[in-house]
């Protein structure tokens, strides 16, 4: 039986929302049972932002992710605010380009992502999300990169169209990132 | 039919397109904004009529007057705004006038938060407006039972001229879950209202009139006694609930809403640990459902009722229960939503305490 929850932070901005629903519009897809929470409220591009994600084959009950099997931390404060949450062994990715490693939890499996010096030399700074979501995937093997494009697919349309082979390329640069 | 992934206020609004809403009158509030957001693009798109008023007063004055006219009528708000809203309500349960409204609780009291809260217990279910009436309430816990209990709402609420209330709370508005459409049976078009206030004598040679005005109080008397028929009625037959795992239960919670979610889970984790505990989930809030009570089994001894608020459904725990049971009570307020790990906590203090 497969059962994930996640946790992205990051600053409003950055796009963790999208993860986060990305994540989620594939499990349903797959026919999974999903939930996806935002925290809401009075806040702002680059104040803190971030989102739960529960994706299971059982039905889901609590919809809160209080202790998480992942979580995706794309700037500093995330880390701080979020660490002790993750469950001892649990997954930690970290936007290095943002995240200090110094003196981060030892009994969780690290993942460094150099995700905004990686979106940037792809050409846009803001597919580091998307780099992220690929190193995501690639370690918990929750879904392959056609489920993920196949959402691209649908979410960009019309003059988002052209986005598509951008993120396509962001998602796959951050799948080899954690691949080597 | 697959299903599509929506947010619960997208997901609402929908639904309400799918259950035959003619009309929308709203004003802004979060968290329910993305369900008027979401209708101001489709209603026009699917030839309804939406309105965003200068007031939760005024909007539900429009509910009052487009419902008195005929139409399938929608509102949506949260807890501040539904507050507002209340002397409407009232007009609309004595002019006997059919709407649907959605409440997407926040917490309270006053302009109190923005987060998740259940605080609007009484006010849904006692009325916050003048009078005897009563509003036929549902309080959903996902995205699939909101939806479907608000396509549901509109012949409901055609049927007993009077308003029907769709409760959840902030959490269930923002987030995204898979849901399913499909046209149900209980989707049906509205007939011709043959009290409507339409404009004209049609064939019945006089103008309908709508009011909610007595001056005789035996008039008043008479009427009021006729809208709690209604009211009788819904008690008989729409009674919603679900029993989960209470066939051997000692322990019961008495839950709704997102807090039965939770709940669901400290069921789960207070029988591995050996402890019988099972759930009374109401899904209409008014009729409050009895019969889930009189379905317990005899070993049942304990009711614990969960709320995120202080206690205000739990105060119907206490009517129905007459004595029999021992009642104990937790709920977390200002827009906390629990873990199941506090519920499971709590029963265990209770049952040391027992020992």
């Amino acid at each position: 039986m497969l059962e994930e929850k996640l946790i992205v932070a990051g600053f409003g901005g950055q796009g963790v929302m999208l993860m986060g629903q990305i994540l989620s519009y594939a499990a349903t897809h797959e026919d999974r049972n999903t939930v996806w929470i935002p925290s809401y409220g009075p806040e702002t591009r680059g104040g803190t932002a971030n989102c739960q994600v529960t994706i299971s084959d059982e039905r889901i009950n609590s919809p809160v992710v209080s202790e998480p099997d992942s979580l995706v931390v794309m700037n500093h404060p995330s880390l701080a605010k979020f660490e002790n949450k993750l469950k001892s062994g649990g997954s930690l990715f970290i936007n290095s380009s943002l995240v200090e490693q110094d003196g981060i939890r030892d009994d969780v499996d690290l993942y460094p992502v150099d995700a905004n010096k990686i979106a940037l030399d792809i050409g846009n700074l803001k597919v580091a999300n998307m780099v992220m979501l690929g190193a995501y995937i690639a370690v918990t093997d929750l879904f392959d990169k056609e489920a993920i494009f196949k959402v691209f697919d649908e979410l960009f349309t019309g003059r988002k169209e052209a986005l598509v082979a951008l993120n396509r390329k962001a998602l796959e640069a951050g799948m080899d990132a954690v691949s080597a | 039919m697959s299903k599509v992934l929506m947010k619960g206020n997208e997901a609402m609004a929908l639904a309400a397109i799918k259950g035959g809403a003619d009309a929308f009158f709203g004003y802004p509030i979060t968290p329910q904004n993305e369900l008027p957001e979401y209708l101001s693009h489709h209603m026009p798109a699917n030839d309804r009529v939406f309105v965003q008023a200068e007031s939760e007063v005024a909007a539900i004055n429009m509910v009052y007057g487009a419902g008195g006219a005929g139409a399938r009528v929608l509102t949506s708000s949260s807890s501040p705004g539904i507050a507002l809203k209340q002397e409407g309500i009232s007009y609309l349960a004595g002019s006997e006038i059919p709407c649907v409204i959605i409440n997407v609780m926040r917490g309270g009291p006053g302009l109190g938060g923005i987060q998740p809260s259940q605080s609007d217990y009484n006010q849904i279910t006692r009325g916050g407006g003048n009078g005897d009436y009563k509003v036929l309430s549902f309080a959903p816990e996902n995205l699939q039972e909101a939806v479907d209990l608000i396509k549901e709402s509109f012949p409901l609420a055609d049927h007993y001229r009077n308003p029907v209330m769709v409760a959840v709370d902030g959490l269930l508005g923002q987030m995204m879950e898979p849901i399913t459409l499909e046209e149900t049976e209980k989707t049906q078009a509205a007939g011709k209202k043959e009290w409507a206030a339409d404009g004209g004598y049609g064939e019945r040679g006089y103008r309908n009139r709508i009011a909610s005005l007595y001056l005789d109080p035996y008039k008043l008397e008479e009427h009021n006694l006729k809208l709690k028929g209604k009211y009788d009625e819904m008690r008989e037959k729409e009674q919603r609930y679900e029993m989960i795992e209470t066939e051997d239960a000692d322990i019961v919670f008495v839950a709704y809403g997102t807090m039965a979610r939770v709940a669901r889970n400290a069921v789960q984790m207070l029988r591995e640990e050996g402890v019988k505990v099972g759930m009374i989930r109401p899904i209409s809030l008014f009729p409050f459902p009895k019969k889930a009570f009189e379905a317990l089994p005899e070993r049942t001894h304990s009711l614990i009722t969960l709320e995120m608020s202080l206690g205000q459904m739990h105060q119907d725990v206490q009517i129905i229960n007459n004595g029999r049971y021992k009642l104990d009570f937790f709920g977390r307020t200002g827009g906390v939503v629990p873990e199941p790990e506090e519920i499971v906590e709590h029963v265990r203090a209770a049952l040391k305490e027992d020992a």
